[in-house]
């Protein structure tokens, strides 16, 4: 079955993100589809690779790096909800003159088309959140 | 056309458990996972709510029982504990999901 996934929340914020992990790990293992991850909202922090949790600590945004790399995940951050995050890749920096990008391994940024699209081609749109 | 519920907030912190349970119509089923998994510990104000709900299947995820610390004895009858495996399937297996944050 195809399923598209939504963050709205951050990471180490309360548990949205670990759950969403954690659900989307066991519907590849049963052999579904994930068609998207669209990242909203404070779900957008997800998606910036300057996070430094401590070693003994999960590193969030890594693992959804690893798990796009394995799987061939489209991690996809939200461009307005990013850009007032400060959540920035190359092109996004270039236009708003910024020195840096710090978009993660394995996400891109986009519109909020991209949700409805997910949710259109999708058999279901399970949404984590705050 | 059955829909799955979830909630993922404790009914202590937020009415989200409450608007769930008065819109959940018979045949559907709620699952309850991180805080929400709250509303099932047995003797709580919110667990005695879940039995007028009737003909409304109630789940709750092991993980976050565990997590939490309340053992599968601690909760009241009549749920089901499903583990991220059943999560999916609950998803599967209902024709859309309403999460209720």
């Amino acid at each position: 079955m195809k399923l598209a996934v939504m963050v709205n929340e951050g990471p180490y914020q309360h548990q949205s993100a670990d759950s969403a992990y954690q659900f989307i790990k066991a519907a590849i293992d049963k052999g579904h589809e994930i068609t998207r991850v669209f990242f909203y909202h404070d779900g957008v922090n997800n998606g910036t690779r300057y996070g430094i949790p401590p070693q003994d600590d999960r590193n969030i945004t890594q693992q959804w790096s690893e798990l796009s790399k394995k799987h061939g995940l489209d991690l996809v951050v939200c461009v307005a909800a990013a850009q007032r995050r400060g959540i920035l890749d190359a092109d996004e920096a270039r236009r708003h003159g910024k020195s840096g990008d710090n978009i993660a391994d394995g996400f891109r940024i986009s519109g909020l088309g991209q949700l409805i699209e997910a949710g259109i081609q999708s058999d279901r749109l399970v949404v984590f959140g705050d | 056309m059955a829909m799955l519920h979830t909630v993922n907030k404790s009914p202590f912190e937020r009415n989200s458990f409450d608007s769930c349970l008065s819109h959940a119509k018979a045949g559907s089923s709620i699952l309850l996972f991180e805080d929400g998994i709250y509303a099932v510990v047995k003797g709580s104000s919110a667990s005695g709510k879940i039995q007028k709900a009737s003909g409304v299947s109630i789940y709750a995820l092991g993980p976050d029982l565990k997590a939490r610390g309340i053992g599968e004895d601690q909760i009241i009858g009549g749920v089901t504990v499903v583990d991220y495996g059943g999560f999916v399937d609950l998803v599967t297996r209902h024709d859309s999901v309403q999460s209720w944050l």
